[in-house]
């Protein structure tokens, strides 16, 4: 299982960077979504997989796709100088980056084989939620607040297109 | 059913490989909706080594914060999109390469 939603999860999300088109990109990031879901569902994590494709397959992604709607993006067009020399440079940077990480791990493995035995107690929702409205209620209460600002601001950011437009 | 016995490195080097990919999105791509995709991949690669090391070691810590992550990349979406609309607006295009009023 871990084995076919890694390989999709990777190939997804080489797919949603690679494509010319946005809203293909959009579609194999949703189908990136799930494979997390399906990888969070290997760690016995039930609520973060729920919350998982409700927020991002659901709430961002639907924005997302609205945005690049509203505002009509066909292909990128590969134009300008240097764009040749920009994409190599960036994926052997990536390359680079997976190396340094990875020589990390295997260098120093954490020798952790199986996941805990209490993993399937801490991933229902119910663990989850008495947590949340326990240790981490002043945190809860803060996301609430920046909740909150990121409304207001982007009310405001889309209210004074209507006025100047 | 406690499935499988994967190491918890498979899951790291996993989210590492995904975090690298959505590095090369962002240094790679004009179109600054993608560059915004991309940063979403960053942030959930991140979450997948969370929930990694939180079920390896049956410590309810490492999901908490991946809602928090959640709640933030949540506004991060709604404020980072409205001000790609904002940019539309007044140069039209989202080619980050075009948009370069902060070049001195």
């Amino acid at each position: 299982m871990f084995a076919v939603f890694a390989i999709g999860a990777v190939a997804t999300a080489a797919f949603t960077i690679t494509r010319k088109n946005p809203v293909a990109s959009a579609m194999s990031l949703v189908a990136h979504f799930f494979m997390l879901t399906g990888l969070y569902l290997t760690l016995q994590a039930q609520f973060v997989a729920a919350v998982q494709v409700l927020v991002y397959a659901g709430a961002i992604m639907v924005l997302v796709v609205f945005v690049i709607m509203l505002l009509n993006v066909g292909k990128e067009s590969t134009s300008l100088n240097r764009r040749g020399l920009q994409t190599t440079l960036g994926a052997l940077m990536g390359v680079l980056l997976v190396v340094l990480i990875s020589t990390v791990i295997i260098a120093r493995p954490t020798g952790r084989m199986d996941l805990s035995p209490k993993a399937l107690e801490i991933g229902t929702a119910e663990a989850i939620g008495q947590s949340l409205f326990t240790t981490y209620l002043f945190p809860f209460e803060a996301v609430s607040l920046l909740l909150l600002a990121a409304l207001i601001g982007s009310v405001i950011l889309a209210k004074r297109h209507i006025q100047e437009g | 059913m406690l499935p499988t016995s994967i190491p918890l490195d498979y899951y790291l080097i996993l989210s590492a490989v995904l975090f690298a990919i959505g590095v090369v999105g962002v240094v790679t791509r004009r179109n600054a909706i993608i560059i915004f995709m991309s940063i979403e991949l960053m942030l959930n690669a991140v979450n997948l080594s969370m929930v990694a090391f939180s079920a390896f070691s049956g410590d309810i810590a490492g999901q908490m914060f991946v809602f928090f992550i959640m709640a933030v990349a949540a506004a991060e979406a709604a404020v980072g999109l409205a001000i790609v609309l904002a940019l539309f607006r007044n140069k039209q295009t989202v080619y980050v390469d075009e948009i370069n009023i902060m070049k001195w």
